[in-house]
């Protein structure tokens, strides 16, 4: 008898950015994680994405609405984007109910009351991201705040990046067919697992010796640290320099670019400019100084 | 008198909502609906002008490297370089965009589209040793078929072989898209949203390892798209041969042209591309395109109507939503007044007007396959038919730009940011004609505008009461089964609609427009 976890992928403000990344997923692939027995015994069922099912309209807003009634407590809630809570206008909506068009914030709502558990997967939907970047005339919010405005707990794992790697979505997954739903001390206080997030890029950075030495790049192509090129690896929490991207094949840094501290609450506006310096102050008081900025905020 | 509301369109990227009107079978009306607003625009205003190339690709995650070449081609411009990006610059560009943009087709048939034509369900039969047919019948057995059920049903018609077959290529499909991201990343990072394209050229100097890497992957992506890709593409015609006389639509077609050729010309208008610039009709004969013909009009979009009919730079941008007679978040860009469709069949189209030789003779062997003549091309069957060429003649022109790459000389120019500045980067996402427009005052963004694709093929009725090009293109098509409407999600998915991109860009009144002229 193989165990069937059914998950719906609702997807509010996003860009599908986090979709398409988790399509990129090299080992399992995509294939192993949606037709196979991704772990021994075990299928993720997934019942609704917009982007990859194969029926539309009614019959699949159907699927998804009876998914909550019959698995109560028994699937997933996948939230990729932000969520729009401006009332005054419906600035998006997804399906109808009566003939009238279901705000995304209430569809969230509704799917997540009776969900085993939630991942907010990418910034959007941990942080708020690009879309609630200022001015935010939508109300642009995160899956967290969403849910606590309406007074609903449920376990919750957040999986920023813009978009998150592939590896992260299905290392947190996988996590919780094998060992249950995750623990207070596996996430960190962004509710972010410990796994991928655990560490600072600049800690496993391979140009950090540069930094160490004092020895900067001036221009892109240049060798040495991307520091004063407007690199965010010293404030910024991922796996990236170990894991990279795309199957191993590169990364930011590694492309020569300078790391604009996606996986973070603070992204994108204080992390912005992007190619501008993170401080002026004194390099070893970088996380002082960023932790000070924050109370600011 | 029946209404037939999809809501949503799924297989796309984004919010779409489509209702089709049908009176005795066929279809009177049609209204393409943008469910979603976010304001992109609005958020880069005041922001430093190089953030741009950042913040626009998150518009859409499934073609944002074309808003990374997009604003990297608007703020060279803007920074007064466009003249000045190094060969390899501009090579390795094109090389990203080119492998983004090869995989982004395969994916658009093989995961968004052939699940129209192809039956997942009916390998539940499948009697063959394919290890990945066999786990998909696996699968079936197991009874929860998600996400391939629900879906609509009775209009299945290849031949159980070719399904098999295309059921097969499904899978390897997903390995393909894979690899043509790798190459992405090769020499941008990662993807999506890469880092690799900025103002002033890429970030990545071109090594011989990083050639090779990319020389062999992208074997592998021409590989199929030549002996997988354009035969699939040619079985399902001919299996849905009536396709090829659905979804005309509105038979006038638009290209930016895209894939610079030469270095040294800071004139995007006259820069000499591999995909050619202009418009064409249906009489296939080539116009120069005017971009200062194009506005964006209002009328039955949520916004206000005193907005109406300017040029997209100019464009103002105050929500109204519910307002009377309104049914859509997207405006509708017009041509000198006329409804435009964008897209690979615009790209293709346009540069086969000109007389492009390669694609003189990629088009015309094609057709001799079908044995049609270039007019089949205003179909369902023609823009599937026009991607699967677009990919081929990126993928080939590839290998020869790689080749040309100088390891050791710079692929980037330094430059000052201006104090103010205007710029614009017109280019030709995998959907269409892809415009950003910026201006710059006191070195921050002033204004920044863009015009995407979807908004032109998914744009509402304008101003005269004229549909859109989806729109036309659903308007006439009879309907065999009203609860079970392919014929509306075929014409609709061949477009290849990317919400993302068309209602993401939408931005309210600010508090200073400023005023914006196109360059």
């Amino acid at each position: 008898m193989v165990n069937e976890i059914p998950v719906i992928w609702l997807q509010a403000a996003a860009c599908t950015g986090c979709s398409v990344s988790l399509l990129n997923s090299a080992s399992p692939t995509i294939k192993n994680l949606l037709i196979d027995q991704v772990v021994p015994g075990v299928h993720v069922n997934l019942r609704f994405h917009a982007t990859i099912m194969a029926g539309a309209g009614e019959p699949v807003i159907k699927v998804m609405e009876d998914t909550a009634k019959d698995k109560k407590n028994g699937y997933i809630l996948v939230v990729e984007g932000a969520i729009p809570t401006a009332r005054d206008a419906v600035y998006g909506a997804i399906g109808e109910r009566g003939g009238k068009p279901v705000r995304m914030e209430d569809r969230v709502v509704e799917l997540a009351k009776d969900a085993m558990a939630v991942l907010a997967v990418g910034t959007c939907a941990s942080f708020g991201g690009i879309p609630a970047a200022a001015p935010n005339l939508p109300g642009y919010q995160p899956v967290k705040k969403v849910l606590e405005a309406k007074g609903i707990a449920k376990p919750q794992v957040n999986i920023p990046g813009c978009p998150p790697h592939p590896d992260w979505f299905v290392g947190t997954v996988a996590s919780i067919i094998l060992n249950g739903l995750p623990k207070a001390e596996d996430l960190d206080d962004n509710l972010r697992p410990l796994a991928f997030y655990g560490t600072l890029i600049h800690e496993n950075c391979p140009r950090r010796a540069s930094f160490d030495e004092g020895k900067f790049a001036k221009k892109f192509g240049d060798d040495g640290c991307l520091y004063e090129l407007g690199c965010k690896g010293s404030i910024t929490y991922s796996d990236c320099p170990l894991r990279r991207w795309n199957d191993g094949t590169n990364w930011v840094i590694g492309a020569g670019a300078p790391c604009n501290g996606c996986t973070q609450p603070e992204f994108p506006d204080l992390v912005a400019p992007f190619y501008e310096k993170l401080t002026d102050v004194e390099l070893p008081t970088i996380g002082e100084y960023w932790t000070t900025r924050k109370e600011e905020k | 008198m029946g209404k037939i509301v999809i809501d949503p369109v799924t297989r796309i990227e984004g919010h779409l909502k489509v209702e089709a009107i049908v009176e005795n079978g066929t279809v009177k009306d049609a209204k393409s609906s943008g469910q979603l607003f976010r304001g992109l625009e609005l958020i880069l205003r005041g922001r430093d002008p190089r953030d741009a190339q950042v913040i626009t690709q998150r518009i859409c995650g499934v073609c944002p490297q074309s808003h990374g070449i997009a604003a990297a081609l608007n703020l060279d411009t803007a920074f007064g370089i466009a003249d000045k990006i190094p060969p390899n610059g501009r090579i390795i560009r094109n090389l990203i965009q080119g492998a983004h943009i090869a995989q982004d087709h395969v994916l658009h048939f093989y995961h968004l589209a052939a699940l129209d034509y192809v039956d997942v369900a009916a390998i539940a039969k499948y009697e063959g040793k394919d290890s990945d047919l066999n786990s998909i019948k696996d699968f079936i057995s197991r009874g929860e078929l998600a996400p391939f059920v629900p879906r609509y049903e009775g209009d299945y018609r290849l031949r159980k072989e070719i399904n098999e077959q295309a059921v097969a290529h499904y899978v390897k499909a997903l390995e393909i898209r894979r690899t043509g991201h790798e190459m992405v990343s090769i020499f941008s990072g990662k993807i999506p949203h890469s880092v690799g394209v900025i103002p002033g050229g890429v970030t990545t100097t071109p090594t011989v390892d990083k050639i090779m890497a990319f020389l062999w992957k992208l074997r592998i992506l021409q590989d199929f798209i030549n002996n997988v890709y354009i035969p699939d593409v040619l079985a399902v015609a001919q299996a849905y041969l009536d396709y090829a006389e659905i979804g005309a639509g509105c038979k006038n077609l638009l290209s930016y042209g895209s894939f610079d050729l030469e270095d040294g010309n800071p004139d995007l208008t006259t820069r000499q591309r591999l995909f050619k610039q202009g418009t064409v009709s249906a009489d296939l004969k080539p116009a120069r395109l005017d971009i200062t013909k194009i506005t964006e009009q209002v009328k039955h979009s949520w916004y206000e109507d005193t907005t109406s009919g300017r040029h997209p730079s100019h464009g103002e941008t105050t929500p109204k939503y519910g307002k009377q007679g309104a049914y859509t978040w997207l405006k509708a860009p017009r041509y000198d007044g006329k409804v435009y469709e964008v897209g690979p069949l615009a790209r293709v189209a346009v540069s086969y007007a000109w007389g492009d030789p390669a694609m003189r003779k990629l088009v015309d062997s094609s057709l001799a396959q079908l044995k049609a003549p270039p007019s089949v091309l205003f179909s369902v069957l023609g823009r599937h038919l026009a991607r699967a060429l677009s990919a081929k003649y990126i993928a080939d022109s590839i290998e020869k730009w790689l080749l040309e790459l100088k390891p050791g000389e710079p692929a980037y120019v330094e430059y000052t940011l201006p104090e103010e500045g205007v710029g614009m980067g017109l280019t030709e996402a995998a959907r269409g004609a892809l415009g950003h427009w910026i201006e710059i005052k006191g070195k921050k963004i002033a204004n920044y505008q863009c015009v995407v694709p979807t908004t032109w093929n998914a744009s509402p009725k304008d101003d005269n009461g004229t549909p859109g090009p989806i729109e036309q293109a659903i308007i006439g098509t009879k309907i065999r089964d009203e609860s079970n409407p392919f014929e509306i999600v075929r014409i609709i998915r061949a477009f290849d609609p990317c919400l993302a991109c068309a209602v993401h860009l939408i931005s309210p009144k600010g508090k200073d427009l400023g005023q914006f002229r196109v360059v």
